[in-house]
């Protein structure tokens, strides 16, 4: 209960202090018309409504997914720079449960980054946004969000052990938004790519949202998502003690 | 049972040089220290920029693991046994980083009593408890990017104490602070053994460690040079006198010589405004005035004067050896 309580107030907190920075506040309105407008020049050509639903989607989630990938390793390399990584690997709570509230409410800016997407693409460009199953749709936002910040969480541990690993939150970016088919359909994808996108919860989640957008069954989907989600939690928080003994071991905590 | 021990203790750190052709280096932070820091003692550990003080703390406080020996507080090992000493202790160091400066001064420490799992009902009291004692009562809804340095400083010491911790570690607490913020912060570190706290600080002000600890160790370059009460100290240098030379433009090669003279236990010059102050320190009935101003023959040499040591000569003359 205690643990959830520290959860809830740490992703207030965290969700404050990202609202709080002008940096992101610009991001956060520049990247969902860029995304909506990528997904429209692109998708017009097919001029099917549904078509265009379905970039627009796509759009929105890739909006989600770049708020946690490239924000979980500049978030932590802020605590770097602040001087207040260090206090929290003092403190006596297991160190994934202090970094799940952070990756937590990067994620949470992705459902604002999402709905600003579809918002854009309805009055800028004329989207048609019908929602089949809406109850459905509110359950996959929030499973796939809650599985980008597991995913966030496996990066963010990596980030403590490895200094520049932040670089990587950015190379992640663009791969994912082909590879877990957020533009394209995965059936056009090279069957090699296959097996990597099954692995990763981005893929689930989109097919969920889509799904239950569209009006298909997303439960399986979304049940997929968050399996997924919780494997990429279980996994951190086994190598967080490890990872944290060897930046102990190399004196690597104080350094930004 | 000693609220702190350390034993042989030592830690390593490996770094580079060169680009091309890179080299590893071992570099000995700390080089195998023993000390003893019993329950609600205020323990200095005095040294030089460098000399092993942070290393010393970081490893007492479970965010370095040393390389050989060990360390326990309150009787728990701080390898074995980490999360269990981080229950236990406050860890306060000095500077502006280290604060969330995008929330507020309340929400800072609101998210530290989280963090260390302060009772929720126990928290709004104790929050507001320590904001009074730090004299922070009245900003504390205030982004923190806005606080000044001492301001900052004095939320670190809240934030330290949040958990009532049985062992505060405070790491040059005053550091860069004016001399009123200062002067604060030392009131509250002195209340905390009044409170029954057992605290180490580390320090490289001399007064700070004179007016506050009760025993003090000089580290210098990882090894401990000197251990015992501030009297103790200065007792070391007591019987000497010390002689301070107003001089004008001093180059090494006189400081050396002065240095050479029979009788001299340590030298030190010290900038002061326009000119530099050439303190000798003398062993027990040795009379050098004339001596030294032998060798400063064909510098300006201003205002002299002869004094008893204070802590800080007795610093000078450790850590000069």
């Amino acid at each position: 209960m205690r643990s959830l309580r520290f959860v809830f107030v740490s992703w207030k907190l965290q969700f404050k202090m990202i609202m709080r920075s002008p940096f992101d506040g610009i991001g956060n309105v520049i990247y969902p018309l860029f995304f909506a407008t990528t997904a429209f020049f692109v998708f017009r050509a097919g001029s099917s409504p549904r078509t265009l639903i379905y970039a627009s989607l796509g759009a929105a989630v890739m909006g989600m997914w770049s708020s946690v990938s490239t924000s979980a390793g500049s978030a932590m390399q802020r605590d770097r720079w602040w001087g207040t990584l260090e206090l929290l690997v003092a403190a006596p709570r297991h160190f994934s449960l202090i970094l799940f509230p952070s990756t937590l409410g990067l994620a949470t800016v992705g459902i604002y980054n999402l709905t600003a997407t579809l918002l854009w693409g309805r009055f800028a460009f004329g989207i048609p946004l019908t929602i089949e199953h809406p109850l459905l749709f509110g359950f996959s936002v929030v499973g796939t969000v809650l599985a980008f910040a597991g995913l966030g969480l496996l990066f963010a541990v990596s980030f403590v052990r490895f200094r520049a690993a932040w670089v990587l939150g950015n190379f992640f970016e663009y791969p994912v938004w082909l590879i877990c088919g957020f533009l394209v359909p995965l059936s056009l994808l090279p069957d090699w790519v296959r097996p990597i996108s099954w692995v990763l919860a981005p893929t689930w989640g989109m097919n969920a949202i889509r799904e239950s957008a569209l009006g298909g069954t997303p439960l399986p989907d979304l049940l997929l998502c968050l399996g997924l989600g919780a494997v990429y939690v279980a996994f951190a928080v086994l190598v967080t003690n490890r990872v944290l003994y060897d930046a102990r071991a190399r004196g690597s905590l104080s350094l930004t | 049972m000693a609220a702190i021990e350390a034993e042989g203790l030592r830690r390593t750190y490996k770094t580079h040089t060169g680009t091309v052709r890179r080299k590893a280096k071992e570099i000995e932070a700390v080089r195998g220290i023993d000390f003893q820091v019993r329950e609600g003692e205020l323990f200095g550990l005095l040294g030089p920029n460098g000399a092993g003080k942070t290393t010393t703390i970081k490893m007492l406080i479970t965010l370095l693991i040393p390389t050989a020996g060990t360390a326990r507080v309150l009787g728990i090992d701080v390898v074995k046994n980490a999360n269990e000493v981080r229950k236990r202790i406050g860890y306060v160091f000095g500077g502006e980083r280290g604060v969330y400066e995008r929330l507020s001064g309340y929400d800072n420490l609101r998210y530290f009593a989280e963090l260390y799992g302060v009772p929720p009902a126990e928290q709004k009291p104790r929050i507001e408890e320590l904001l009074e004692l730090v004299g922070l009562r009245g900003r504390e809804h205030e982004r923190a990017e806005g606080y000044s340095r001492g301001m900052k400083q004095r939320l670190h010491v809240a934030r330290g104490l949040l958990h009532d911790p049985e062992v505060i570690f405070l790491d040059e607490p005053t550091i860069g602070l004016d001399p009123v913020g200062a002067r604060d912060v030392r009131a509250t570190i002195a209340s905390l053994t009044e409170a029954g706290k057992t605290v180490l600080l580390t320090t490289h002000y001399m007064f700070e460690a004179d007016a506050l600890c009760d025993r003090i160790a000089v580290i210098t370059q990882g090894e401990i040079v000197a251990e015992g009460t501030p009297a103790d100290l200065k007792r070391g240098v007591g019987e000497g006198t010390v002689v301070e030379v107003e001089v004008y433009g001093v180059g090494n090669e006189t400081v050396e010589r002065v240095r050479g003279l029979g009788g001299v236990t340590a030298v030190a010059v010290e900038e002061r405004e326009q000119a530099q102050v050439l303190v000798v320190q003398t062993g027990p009935g040795a009379e050098l005035t004339q001596a030294i101003l032998g060798c400063l023959n064909g510098s300006d040499v201003g205002r002299i004067s002869h004094r008893e040591p204070t802590l800080e000569d007795a610093y000078v003359a450790l850590v000069a050896e």
